[in-house]
């Protein structure tokens, strides 16, 4: 563990992209196999089962700590992160247990089948045999969520630097349903089959946004346009009889999709589908809105209401692998009409589309169609290269967003609260108000879009500003406009303005605006029957 | 009320004076020199001698009158005298004593010595007006041997790697304790010239410092290589900061306890240095006045008044202007240079 907890903290005390790289390659030449392959696996979000609840670690550490519970409380939010609030609260340690990463995990799993009481004991012990930065990686161990400033991209290229393998294969190596109790360094890293995984998909090609005039993209022909759907991307793999559907952020989610089940019966093995989940109305024939997908994420079964409510379909984009072969080299246009010779012919009622081509002459016709985006409920175009083949990751040059300028309104903040983690000591996150007559009506919070300067003039204000406190929310004198930017707007029974935002954030401290001359809620209702 | 809280500041009504206060007034009491606590434009000030030359450093030409640690003065009703904070050289707690009864402003303190500020006196008290900028159990720090071989090694590996060490210190204290912690034997040691002005101040009252080279327009960096470079925060990341070519930032505050404000500072290392008393201190510290009432000002007030009442304290929140250890903005006065 010592050596792992060296490597977390060189990687933390960098921002420097070289110096992580670096630090990470050489723990890949340098530890032994399972530590490496379980560090690739903490890297990647694969973390060990969860065999303790946070509740009952909280009130170990405040036990240890001798400290109320309420006061353990009151740290974490200051702090932002369960284990760091545990390794901070602990006294000194009182001995020394050396363990490696694996050896660790090793024991956390076997406490699986263990008591309440011999769960503690271990835990107990652990917390006094080890110094804080190691404490800090245990906890982390046990609650997961793992974030070490270290991105895909970065573990793939330190990764490459340590093994001579090209990133592009390692990427792909990595992806899909493994675990380091299911596979070997050898068999994952250094010498795959490409059989062993059905379910691997292919690294998710990312666009940017295009901030020039589409203009300077050369001529409108070398271009495919269509609509940029606002849902779950996802990549549909049909291999050997199984079915898998992965988001963009490599979560396997298949189960929550079982109305995608025929989809096996009507297409051939050897498919791979990009492309995107979207909530159905097929009486209007437009996406339902984001929020009715939003039930679907994070279960595991899906009840039949929903299926009924909100069935789903999946807009399919680009065609990655064909008859079993991957085609992701050869050009768009080639893949895009295997894909839609492949999807002619299904019957209609398979939730399965191709997504449609949005043709015009030249870029004005497309900026025209753009504008109208929203009005079928998508986001705004998406432009990809005729001619490209289907990278890995987000690069500049084959793949552009086009969207539609968010809607913004003016509103009152009201409501402020302390960030967490590295926005600690800042008021972060606001709630923000239209006017309704005399009243002030929450609508929605945000907690980005402002500068770090804008952050600590508005922290400075809200402290001297308070009008009441709620535990850590204050309330505030009602005197500062800000534009609030957002991609959508929803009906919402459970907010009590009845709306709900998509990705609200302030895009401007309005000073110009006195309370008076903010928007109201008129306002908002009129542009939730505009665009809800 | 020995003492009250007033929109002007603490007052004892027995003295007509007021101690720290943020507006005018007629007569003020100053714990120490860092510019949330004395402040511009009172008509006479009552500080430590050994505050006294920041104070006039800082505010120039005021009516000062200076008192040494432990001397009793009478003012109007009220007893008064100040006590070692131990938070930076000169600092005091201060003792008002009015028909017997004894009230304690803490100001800023710390409870551990760091070598250079004259070193915590506990004072017993009916009533103590504490801060509590570090009131939680989160903060606990490094002793000064752990800090000194941490900033040290830092030194000694950054300079191996051909990069120049900028430690973001403020002025008046933590520079002067990082200075005496430093190993002479690594390089030279840089200094900005807001931490060489008061380096200055604090040498010409007696206070022993390791030689220091201030940074100026004409001076030959590169003569200096292997230095390590001390500097306010605000000059972290400016364009005085790259004219030493690669450079590994570092920055000193309590508030590098926390992961995520080490991260969000974007410095390369982060080391907890603070002259604020840690979650330890601030108990020990309330413990040892004996005193029965306590009134929190500035920091985890709610929480910290919380714990105190738990423990069995008569517990208070009182709103000052303090501002504690700030870690953006950077306080008046220390940005000259």
């Amino acid at each position: 563990m010592k050596d792992f907890a060296a490597l977390f903290t060189a990687l933390d005390q960098t921002t420097r992209t070289s110096v992580k790289t670096a630090a990470l390659a050489e723990y890949f030449r340098t530890a032994p196999e399972d530590d490496r392959l379980w560090t690739v696996a903490l890297l990647s979000g694969r973390r060990p089962r969860r065999v303790i609840t946070t509740t009952r670690l909280r009130e170990w550490a405040a036990e240890r700590a001798d400290i109320p519970l309420w006061l353990f409380e009151a740290c974490y939010p200051v702090v932002g992160d369960l284990s760091e609030t545990i390794a901070l609260v602990l006294p000194q340690p009182t001995d020394r247990i050396e363990r490696s990463l694996t050896g660790w995990i090793t024991a956390l799993r076997a406490l699986d089948t263990a008591d309440e009481a011999a769960r503690k004991s271990f835990v107990l012990s652990a917390w006094d045999g080890l110094e804080p930065t190691e404490r800090f990686v245990f906890n982390k161990l046990i609650t997961g969520g793992w974030r070490m400033g270290v991105s895909a991209k970065l573990t793939t290229r330190a990764l490459a630097q340590a093994t001579g393998i090209a990133e592009a294969d390692l990427i792909h190596r990595l992806m899909g349903d493994w675990t380091p109790e299911r596979v070997s360094w050898a068999s994952l890293i250094e010498a795959p089959d490409p059989t062993a995984d059905l379910s691997r998909p292919y690294p998710f090609s990312l666009a940017y946004q295009l901030e020039d005039a589409p203009d300077t993209l050369g001529p409108v022909a070398d271009w495919l346009a269509e609509h940029k759907w606002d849902g779950i991307r996802g990549q549909l793999i049909l291999r050997a009889g199984t079915r898998h559907l992965w988001s963009r952020g490599e979560d396997l989610m298949t189960e929550r999709f079982p109305e995608l089940a025929p989809l096996t019966d009507f297409l051939p093995q050897g498919t791979v589908i990009d492309g995107e989940v979207l909530a159905w109305d097929h009486a209007a024939d437009r996406p339902l809105g984001f929020s009715s997908l939003q039930p679907r994420i994070g279960r595991k079964s899906v009840p039949k209401k929903l299926l009924t409510e909100a069935p789903v379909i999946v807009m399919a984009y680009d065609l990655l692998e064909w008859q079993g072969n991957d085609i992701r080299a050869r050009p768009l246009s080639e893949r895009r009409a295997t894909l839609a010779a492949a999807l002619d012919g299904l019957p209609p009622t398979l939730p399965l589309r191709l997504s449609p081509l949005v043709a015009a002459q030249d870029w004005a016709g497309l900026a025209t169609a753009r504008a109208q985006a929203r009005d079928i409920g998508a986001e705004g175009l998406m432009l990809k290269r005729l001619a490209a083949p289907y990278r890995a990751g987000r690069r500049k040059g084959d793949w552009w967003k086009w969207k539609l300028d968010p809607l913004t309104i003016d509103a009152v903040m009201i409501y402020a609260q302390a960030g967490s983690g590295r926005r600690a000591t800042l008021y972060t996150d606001f709630t923000f108000a239209v006017r309704d007559g005399d009243r002030l009506v929450p609508f929605t919070k945000a907690y980005s879009g402002l500068t770090d300067a804008e952050f600590r003039e508005i922290t400075a204000w809200v402290r001297k500003n308070t009008t009441e406190r709620f535990g850590p929310v204050r309330g505030v004198r009602p005197e500062h406009v800000f534009e609030i930017a957002f991609e959508g707007i929803q009906a919402s029974p459970r907010h009590k303005s009845g709306v709900a935002l998509r990705f609200p954030r302030m895009a401007r401290w309005r000073r110009d605006k006195p309370v008076a001359e903010a928007n109201t809620l008129d306002d908002l209702k009129a542009m939730l029957a505009r665009y809800g | 009320m020995v003492l009250t809280f007033t929109e002007a500041g603490i007052y004892c009504p027995a003295a007509d004076a007021y101690i720290d206060p943020w507006k005018p007034v007629d007569r003020a009491l100053i714990t120490h020199g860092h510019s949330d606590h004395a402040r511009w434009g009172h008509r006479r000030y009552l500080a430590t001698e050994a505050a006294s030359p920041v104070i006039r450093h800082r505010l120039g030409d005021i009516t000062l009158q200076t008192i040494r640690y432990g001397e009793r003065t009478r003012i109007g009703d009220a007893t008064i005298s100040f006590h070692p904070a131990g938070h930076v050289p000169g600092s005091a707690q201060i003792r008002v004593e009015v028909g017997g009864e004894v009230w304690v402003v803490s100001g800023d303190y710390k409870t551990t010595p760091d070598g250079l500020s004259e070193p915590y006196e506990p004072v017993r008290c009916h009533a103590f007006i504490s801060e509590c900028t570090f009131g939680l159990p989160i903060y606990r720090w490094p002793t000064e041997t752990a800090l000194a071989a941490q900033i040290n090694s830092w030194w000694a590996e950054t300079r191996a790697k051909g990069q120049t060490p900028v430690l973001g210190v403020y002025a008046l204290g933590k520079a002067q304790r990082v200075l005496r912690l430093l190993d002479p034997a690594i390089g030279p040691i840089l200094t900005h010239g807001a931490v060489e002005a008061t380096n200055a101040v604090l040498r010409a009252q007696g206070i022993a410092l390791p030689p220091t080279v201030q940074v100026t327009a004409d001076l030959d960096r590169k003569a200096h290589r292997g230095a390590m470079v001390l500097a306010p925060p605000s000059a972290l990341g400016s364009a005085w900061m790259r004219a030493f070519g690669p450079v590994s930032t570092g920055f000193a505050s309590g508030w590098m306890q926390l992961r995520g404000v080490r991260r969000r500072r974007a410095a390369d290392r982060g080391f907890v240095v603070s002259d604020h008393a840690d979650w330890a201190g601030l108990n020990s510290a309330i413990a040892a006045t004996g005193a029965e009432r306590i009134f929190v000002t500035h920091g985890y007030t709610a929480q910290f008044a919380q714990w105190l009442v738990s423990q069995g304290y008569d517990a208070g929140i009182v709103r000052t202007e303090f501002g504690g250890e700030t870690l953006d903005e950077t306080p008046e006065g220390e940005t000259t240079g």
